[in-house]
């Protein structure tokens, strides 16, 4: 379908998508997470009338608004850059892809854009009860728009619920229903859900924590602490959980990830899970270097991860990119002569049909069907391209991990000394309460490395390679609007940040 | 019942749907409107932060019309959002660039230490109100005149033109539309302003809004004679068959006589409008902006469905007419278009909603106190 691969080209649209999607998961996961914060502080206000709690839900959500902007500004920029950068995949896939963006916008911006403004204007303007309403509304509408980003983004994992129409070359909708209740997507929702309310909860102990620190606003920093040291505690179990069932469906329906994030180049029965180590720089597919240089794990856990059996197969790099028959696993090779084969045959039905060959467009077509499972295949250009890059998958994977382990501990920590009342007094504590927001924006961002650098070379699993899903532009043009986004975006951030730490330096107005 | 719909028919809807997306998003723009009015009506920082507060209880929605304009595109009509997004690059880009700058505007202007001071985030605003919808009007315009791409057989987008769809403001029809729809916005932000500020302290500020009305839109007026008259007489493309266009000689004129609900919608729009400048100029009404926003929805819609009926592709190539987008071609499958109609059921729900909202916040006039409040931008 695409004769000439650019592939600078791509690399330049791919550092582009990076660049926003880091961009916008600064603001996002903290608007997605504090709103609920925020209306469960709004509405211990509502029930009790204590104006402490009202200034403390004002100061909060003066917090959010700021951040909350520059999310809306970013967002927009993903949504169209599927268009500009990726005119190909919106067409071959736009059929499918596009419903849950078009249902996101309706269902989810529309009353976040509507509530938003009552919610922040609306003190004496509407009843109270309308009020808290609107504010619980805000926090509904923006999980509601994960729900649907998070959907979209699923489907490119695990391209469920579609079929290929030759006629019009491209991927079109079968079942909404598999689509929308896909394991991934699932999985995905309530992972990154859960993780930004982790996030949240570390934001608003950070400032807190320096609020205490510096002895300022005691009263409010204590209160807001205690509220948001349980939402981090039992979120953060809440994102082991479900950390634990995403890795269950990436092993099952995108085994390369998972092999690739555990430095897995062999399959193997009883599979260790890796804790932490050190990946051998030298190590090839193919070659007999050990993976690792230094590595402790727990033998048998990445079996039990994937298949729910500590004895299981788990299979490795090597085994899907060469082939394993003893397991049953088709070779990357093999799968890309299939491509290769549908790609022609598809090509063929075209000239067919065109021609008006109805008997040698029927021939391509079965041919086309035999084949069009590994249509993806056919692009790739050695087996070994199928593998995505395994240091940055591995020690995204590991770092991510890490922190979410010590989320729960330091919110442990903060609930028990807020709950002895000595909290003033844990300057070691209080210390590392100012940098948790910093460790859960990197853990977030590591997540994200994770599931899209995990799954290259695909824009589809297996269908549609991110080289052939780009638009017809030159690299110069996309080198253009990468750094005019990567300039502004980088101005508003420091706009930002500077508007944040004033606003935290003058604090919530003082009773 | 929405599964037994003919494919046509449901092709037939999105495109509806879509254009009173498009519709609304017109009339939302009184935001932009304000935002370029800043500049010419406010006196004082005062006025100013009057007009930004009001303004600023409404960006979002404007803003979130854009989005979901767009993300209904991309659903039932792909092939349109793959061939104009990738292809006419630059107008979108710079588009776009000018709706970033606005969403963090409000928020960051009137804050300390907020980088690049209030002059840089109203700046921001101005060219948002202005380029921002010119371009727009320019990008709407190649409905009509047509744009510059070449389709394969895979739909893989050519765009021939070195400039990538700024090319689209050099064409005088697609430049006066774009104009039009800024003066229209100005108008449309004056009257909304006038309904919505509290001007009793500042006594200036309502006759400036009410000339300010007045003036646009008779600016805009030559701009929209133009473009209407345009219309009537320009060739236009037309579908003859399979892969078969060709340009056809008072096109829209046959179109519009064609569905005789649109001359109608056309000419209702244009006494709506002219009734709320009057009413704002002439009485004492604070209301003008009802009949002026109803009237700007239906000529907008005018505008969207003019060319996309009656063989008509909606979005024609000049450089390779077979290459034209009609909303049969260009759309998604039947499956696709079905479930999204199930989901569509769901729009007067979230209209009812949102004019419910509106008007619960709306008691109140924005006052000086509202304006400097804790939470005011």
């Amino acid at each position: 379908m695409i004769d000439h691969l650019d592939l600078t080209m791509v690399n330049w649209a791919r550092a582009q998508f990076a660049l926003t999607a880091m961009y916008h998961w600064i603001f996002v996961p903290l608007t997605l997470g504090i709103t609920w914060i925020i209306a469960y502080y709004h509405s211990i206000y509502y029930k009790t009338g204590n104006e402490e709690w009202k200034r403390l839900t004002r100061f909060w959500m003066r917090l959010f608004a700021v951040n909350f902007a520059i999310g809306v500004a970013t967002g927009i920029i993903l949504e169209f850059e599927f268009g500009t950068n990726w005119s190909n995949y919106s067409w071959m896939v736009g059929d499918i892809f596009g419903a849950p963006l078009a249902i996101e916008g309706l269902f989810a911006f529309f009353i976040e854009a509507t509530f938003f403004a009552v919610m922040f204007f609306g003190w004496d303007r509407v009843s109270r009860k309308f009020h808290l309403f609107s504010t619980w509304m805000v926090a509904i509408g923006s999980n509601l728009s994960a729900v649907w980003i998070l959907v979209a983004n699923a489907w490119m994992q695990n391209p469920i619920g579609q079929e290929f129409n030759p006629d019009k070359a491209r991927f079109e909708m079968t079942s909404f229903k598999d689509i929308v209740f896909s394991p991934i997507a699932v999985a995905k929702f309530t992972h990154t859900t859960s993780s930004s309310m982790v996030l949240a909860a570390m934001f608003i102990i950070s400032v807190s924590s320096w609020y205490l620190l510096k002895g300022r606003h005691q009263v409010m920093a204590r209160r807001s602490i205690i509220v948001a040291s349980v939402f981090a505690f039992l979120a953060s179990l809440f994102v082991i959980f479900t950390g634990d069932q995403s890795a269950y469906t990436v092993a099952q329906k995108q085994p390369m990830k998972l092999a690739a994030c555990e430095g897995l180049y062999r399959g193997e029965e009883g599979a260790e899970l890796i804790a932490f180590g050190i990946l051998n720089g030298n190590k090839k597919i193919g070659d007999d270097q050990k993976p690792c240089l230094f590595k402790i794990g727990v033998p048998g856990m990445l079996s039990y991860l994937s298949n729910r059996s500590f004895n299981s197969f788990v299979p490795g790099i090597e085994d899907m990119v060469s082939g394993n028959p003893s397991r049953n696993i088709m070779g990357t090779g093999q799968k890309m002569e299939m491509g290769k084969t549908a790609l022609a045959a598809l090509a063929e039905y075209k000239d067919k049909t065109t021609s008006g060959d109805a008997a040698g467009a029927a021939a391509a077509l079965v041919t086309f069907n035999a084949n069009k499972q590994f249509l993806g295949y056919g692009y790739l250009e050695k087996p070994e391209d199928a593998a995505p890059p395994v240091a940055l998958s591995f020690y995204s994977f590991h770092f991510m991990v890490i922190l979410g382990t010590l989320f729960p501990v330091v919110a442990l920590a903060f609930l028990f000394f807020a709950w002895r009342d000595t909290l003033a007094d844990r300057k070691w504590l209080l210390r590392l309460g100012t940098i948790m927001f910093f460790l859960s924006l990197i853990a977030h961002w590591l997540g994200w490395i994770v599931a899209e650098v995990g799954r290259q070379p695909w824009a589809i699993q297996d269908l549609l390679p991110v080289t052939v899903a780009r638009s017809n532009l030159t690299v110069g043009t996309v080198q253009t609007t990468f750094f005019l986004f990567l300039a502004l975006f980088t101005i508003l951030l420091i706009a930002e940040i500077g508007i944040m730490l004033k606003q935290i330096a003058i604090g919530p107005e003082e009773g | 019942m929405i599964g037994n719909l003919e494919y046509s028919t449901l092709q037939g809807l999105w495109w509806l749907l879509c254009s009173v997306v498009g519709a609304l998003f017109l009339f939302l723009n009184f935001v932009q409107g304000g935002q370029s009015l800043l500049w010419t009506v406010a006196r004082s920082g005062e006025e100013k932060s009057l007009i930004i507060n009001s303004l600023g209880l409404k960006w979002e929605l404007t803003f979130t019309a854009l989005v979901v304009f767009g993300g209904a595109l991309f659903a039932a009509f792909p092939k349109f959002y793959a061939t104009s997004f990738g292809g006419a690059y630059w107008v979108w880009i710079i588009i776009l660039f000018t709706f970033i700058i606005q969403a963090v505007s409000y928020e960051f202007r009137n804050k300390p230490r907020n980088l690049l001071g209030e002059k840089g985030y109203e700046l921001f605003l101005l060219i948002n109100g202005t380029l921002g919808i010119l371009l727009i009007g320019a990008a709407v315009g190649t409905f009509y005149t047509g744009a510059n791409f070449q389709l394969s057989q895979y739909n893989l987008v050519t765009w021939t033109s070195p400039l990538r769809g700024l090319e689209a403001a050099f064409n005088v029809f697609n430049v006066f539309l774009g104009l039009f729809l800024v003066f229209n916005a100005r108008t449309l932000g004056a009257m909304y302003l006038l309904n919505n500020v509290d001007c009793d302290g500042s006594p200036g500020l309502e006759k400036r809004l009410r000339n300010a009305t007045v003036t646009n839109f008779l600016i805009s007026l030559p701009f929209l004679l133009f473009v209407l008259i345009s219309l009537l007489l320009m060739k236009g493309f037309e579908v003859q068959g399979p892969g078969k266009v060709v340009m056809v000689s008072h096109k829209y004129l046959s179109n519009l006589l064609a569905n005789p609900i649109l001359p109608v919608l056309l000419l209702a729009g244009l006494v709506l409008v002219i009734w709320g400048v009057w009413k704002t100029a002439r009485t004492d009404s604070r209301g003008g902006i009802w009949p002026g926003g109803l009237g700007t929805v239906l000529v907008g819609l005018v505008v969207l469905l003019l060319p996309a009926f009656n063989n008509t592709p909606f979005y024609p190539s000049k450089v390779d007419m077979a290459s034209s987008l009609t909303i049969y071609n260009a759309s998604s499958s039947k499956f696709t278009l079905t479930v999204m109609t199930y989901v569509a059921m769901f729009i007067p729900l979230i209209l009812a909603y949102i004019a419910y909202v509106w008007r619960s916040m709306a008691g109140k006039r924005i006052t000086i106190e509202d304006a400097t409040s804790e939470e005011a931008y």
